[in-house]
């Protein structure tokens, strides 16, 4: 589905993506994972087009990224913080994206109706909490049957039913056959929702795999003692 | 509709609805009728006018264009990874920003100069160039605000950068020209100032401005050298050309880092 | 009559002339009758035909005859404004005699001439001629006095050729005359609209010159001249006036004297005058004085000028005292660092000080003279930065500090209220 071919991506000295090689496979949800600095996001940002990178091939169904955009129609993406343009209303930013992919005759909103936003649609959205724009955001990324998703801390912000609302959407989703990529701090989500994890440590892939196989290495039981337990090793590693 | 229009058009309506764009063009409102109803005659009052609309367009079009995008940020990232072009976005956001900014402050002049009749009179000359040259200068700093905006990563230093960008062309750029004037008295100085003053756009608007008032008489040789180039189809064009250029260049850079930044 | 320049002797001979004139105008009866249909068909052959003091009526009509002498004291009155047609090539009337009138005659066509001062009417060497109600139309000169006195000028309606300033006269020009009144004359588009050479106690009352092709009013050498309720408007260069003592210019009005070398009023060597009343509105140069001492300006308003008053440094010991500064691009400008002038209880727009003790005055000097018209006056090019911000904050910065501009230039009582 997508493939990744010795990506570096380098803000001045620092090489944030030092060759990063990584399949994402189709119909899995894969969670992306590290500690801070590891190039999560400017990962996922290189896979939508938002940061360039210098050397290395991503290609996506079989085809290289090569500044066009026409893919995107394929992705949905929910970033980590949403804003939109204070005074828009939650319907006209929806109705604005549609009009940007062309108003295709069918999309999805079965998210609306799960968030119950109704009447928050119909308020501008500089009045809304933090959290019912993180809903509107998801909303956007579910709105046009993606074949891939990109969501980004996705259930930062939102109350526990509106984030296990989420949760059984992206299940639904994974079950109709869609390739979800996520990051999140919450172990319990990543072991609730995801198939594989990829482990980020400086900018390579440190470990991909399914996620019972990185209980397994590591003789850990929880993921996130498996995780730690690679970081410490690797650690000890470093020669002084 | 293109992309580019799209944007424009939901980008419009965020705007319009905005409290500043209101203040804005009330500012202008209030101070065009203030200057018509005390300020001792009209010409007198189209003065005033042109000389506060040539400082206060440019530092508003600016400081609310930089501060415009840097606050889209996380919105204009939504967009990108829609199946949209980054140029058909810059163009739209740019165009969706700089036309209700020139649009508040051509109804805030306009509706006065219209109630008051100032159109059919013998200003009717200044009142046009006054709103062509308030237009050009909005769409020219809402430029360089873009230009700022995608190349200095922080608001902060950003909006810094702009405001002395704003002070160098309307008050230090002159500063120049007069320092380099004395330095040069020796010298036959009409070409040279003509050419000084035809490359910053704030200058050029205000010269295009004062020969409407008729002020060459006051000018002596200068301003004879300055309405005959400005008198000519030529002069004219080249004052149109340099205006839009100040158009066009920032923004062709502010496209060229825009396709290349990293968000 | 108004004759208030005019000693008692002057006005009781004017008054006797004039009942003379009557007297033997009575014994005359009608007089001569000039008419296309004859039998008089000429102007000539009705001055030969007619008695002193007697009159000469015109009837309407073109009348085409060589240069009409008018050598004995006689009225010449025009019924429906007869026309004396020059065609282009000569002078139509001179006058002779003393104690001529004219009255009601259109004059027209009198070509250009290099080599001497052609004039529609002209009058040498006499007094208490009267010139009243005639039209000039497309004359080089329109009226000219030479060596005259006692005479008056009114109510006549100049319209000169305007071409050139070269190709074109004065409209009224008065030389080497005396105790002469000119009033409610309309000039228009002569080389000067009314030119003043060696004149003296005379007086210009309530006329108009306007678009005249260099001065609308132009004197020189003409002392104790009074110079009332005129309107000089539109003329290439404005007034000027020169080397002349004692002129009283009150309530007269120069506007729109508009160009590169336009002045509303220029004075040059002109002393212990009064300039009072007057109203400067949209000149290049409102007053440019030079050399001219002891002069009071008082209450007049200067308007949108770009200059309000250029005084030069060899201009000494004149008074501004209670006039208007309205929406002046310059109030002031001098090319000097000493002021020689005093300035009292002017009111200035510009001004931006207070009045705690409420006496109508502010409590801080004014100077107007800005820095930029300094700049200026020594870079002419620097023009070009009329009205940029840097121009606001130099000047400020002098006013806050002042350090170039005249330290004593500075009106110490400015007024807080426009004078009326």
């Amino acid at each position: 589905m997508i493939e990744i071919r010795g990506l570096v991506k380098r803000f001045g000295p620092l090489r944030v993506l030092d060759g990063l090689n990584l399949d994402l496979v189709r119909g899995k949800v894969t969670a992306i994972l590290g500690p801070n600095a590891s190039g999560k996001t400017t990962l996922i940002k290189c896979i939508l087009g938002l940061t360039h990178f210098q050397e290395g091939t991503i290609s996506f169904d079989g085809r290289l990224l090569d500044g066009t955009h026409t893919y995107r129609r394929k992705i949905g993406y929910m970033p980590q913080v949403a804003r939109f343009p204070d005074h828009l209303r939650g319907r006209e930013i929806i109705a604005m994206l549609k009009d940007l992919r062309g108003r295709p005759e069918s999309t999805d909103e079965r998210l609306v109706e799960a968030f119950q936003l109704g009447s928050e649609l119909d308020k501008p959205v500089d009045t809304l909490s933090g959290g019912t724009r993180q809903k509107i955001s998801a909303v956007l990324a579910f709105l046009f049957d993606p074949v891939m998703l990109f969501l980004d801390e996705p259930t930062a912000g939102l109350d526990p039913v509106a984030s296990s609302m989420l949760k059984d959407r992206i299940l639904q989703d994974r079950a109709a056959g869609k390739t979800i990529i996520l990051t999140s701090h919450i172990m319990s989500e990543i072991e609730e929702l995801a198939d594989n994890v990829v482990f980020l440590l400086s900018g390579r892939v440190r470990f991909a795999g399914p996620s019972d196989e990185v209980k397994s290495t590591t003789g850990q039981d929880g993921l996130e003692r498996a995780l730690a337990q690679i970081m410490t090793r690797d650690s000890n590693e470093i020669p002084a | 509709m293109t992309a580019t229009r799209k944007i424009i058009v939901y980008e419009l309506r965020d705007i319009v609805r905005s409290r500043w764009i209101l203040f804005y063009a009330l500012f202008f409102l209030v101070i065009t009728e203030g200057l018509f109803r005390f300020g001792g005659g009209s010409a007198n009052a189209l003065v005033s006018l042109s000389s506060l609309a040539l400082v206060i367009v440019p530092l508003i079009s600016i400081v609310f264009g930089a501060m415009y995008l840097y606050d889209a940020r996380s919105f204009t990232e939504l967009l990108l990874t829609q199946p949209v072009g980054r140029v058909a976005l810059f163009k739209g956001l740019y165009i969706g920003l700089a036309l209700p900014i020139a649009m508040s402050f051509l109804l805030g002049i306009g509706i006065p100069l219209v109630f008051r009749g100032i159109l059919a009179t013998a200003h009717l000359e200044t009142a046009l160039v006054l709103a062509v040259s308030g237009t050009l200068l909005t769409f020219i700093f809402v430029a360089l605000a873009f230009l700022v905006a995608v190349t200095v990563e922080q608001k902060v230093r950003g909006l810094s950068v702009s405001i002395l960008l704003w002070l160098l062309l309307t008050v230090l750029y002159d500063g120049l020209v007069l320092a380099l004037a004395a330095f040069f008295a020796d010298y036959p100085l009409e070409r040279p100032m003509l050419v000084l003053m035809l490359l910053n756009p704030v200058d050029l608007a205000r010269v295009l401005l004062l020969l409407t008032f008729d002020l060459s008489a006051l000018m002596g040789y200068t301003g004879a050298v300055f309405e005959q180039f400005f008198g000519t189809l030529a002069g004219k064009a080249i004052s149109i050309a340099g205006l839009m250029s100040w158009i066009v260049i920032p923004l062709v850079a502010g496209i060229r880092r825009f396709k290349k930044k990293d968000f | 009559m108004d004759h208030d320049t005019a000693g008692v002797g002057h006005r009781t001979r004017l008054i006797v002339a004039i009942l003379i004139t009557a007297v033997v105008h009575t014994a005359m009866g009608q007089g001569i009758v000039v008419s296309p249909e004859g039998p008089v068909r000429s102007i000539s052959e009705a001055i030969r035909q007619v008695e002193p003091g007697g009159q000469v009526t015109v009837r309407k009509g073109t009348y085409r005859e060589a240069t009409i002498e008018v050598d004995k004291p006689v009225t010449i009155i025009g019924e429906g404004y007869p026309v004396l047609d020059g065609e282009g090539d000569r002078q139509l009337m001179t006058v002779t005699a003393d104690s001529v009138t004219i009255r009601g005659l259109e004059f027209r066509n009198v070509g250009v001439s290099f080599v001497e001062d052609r004039a529609a009417l002209k009058a040498d060497g006499v007094r208490y001629c009267r010139l009243e109600s005639n039209r000039f139309i497309n004359t080089f000169f329109g009226i000219y006095l030479a060596r005259t006195s006692q005479c008056r000028v009114a109510n006549n309606v100049l319209q000169g050729m305007g071409s050139t300033e070269t190709r074109s006269g004065n409209g009224i020009h008065l030389w080497y005359s005396k105790q002469i009144e000119i009033a409610n004359n309309t000039v228009k588009g002569h080389r000067d609209g009314i030119y003043f050479e060696f004149v003296e106690d005379s007086s210009v009352m309530e006329n108009v010159s306007e678009v005249n092709l260099r001065y609308g009013l132009h004197f020189m050498f003409s002392d104790r001249c009074k110079y009332h309720k005129n309107i000089f408007r539109g003329n290439d260069a404005g007034v000027a006036v020169m080397y002349t003592d004692s002129v009283e210019m009150i309530g007269n009005r120069f506007e729109h004297n508009w160009g590169s070398a336009s002045f509303g009023l220029l004075l040059k060597d002109i002393t212990d005058s009064r300039i009072q009343d007057n109203h400067f509105v949209e000149n290049t140069v409102a007053v440019y004085a030079e050399g001219s001492n002891r002069i009071i300006f008082e209450r007049n308003d200067f308007v949108e000028n770009g200059w309000a008053v250029r005084i030069m440094g060899n201009a000494l010991d004149n008074v501004f005292m209670r006039n208007n500064f309205i929406g002046n691009a310059f109030d002031v400008a001098t090319n000097s660092r000493r002021s020689n002038s005093r300035f009292e209880e002017n009111f200035w727009d510009a001004y931006r000080g207070y009045d705690l003790d409420r006496d109508g005055y502010g409590d801080v000097p004014f100077r107007p003279v800005r820095l930029f018209s300094l700049i200026v006056e020594k870079l002419e090019p620097a023009l070009i930065l009329l009205r940029s911000p840097i121009i606001g904050v130099l000047d400020t910065a002098e006013r806050v500090l002042p350090s170039l501009t005249p330290e004593t230039l500075a009106d110490t009582r400015p007024s807080m209220r426009r004078i009326l």
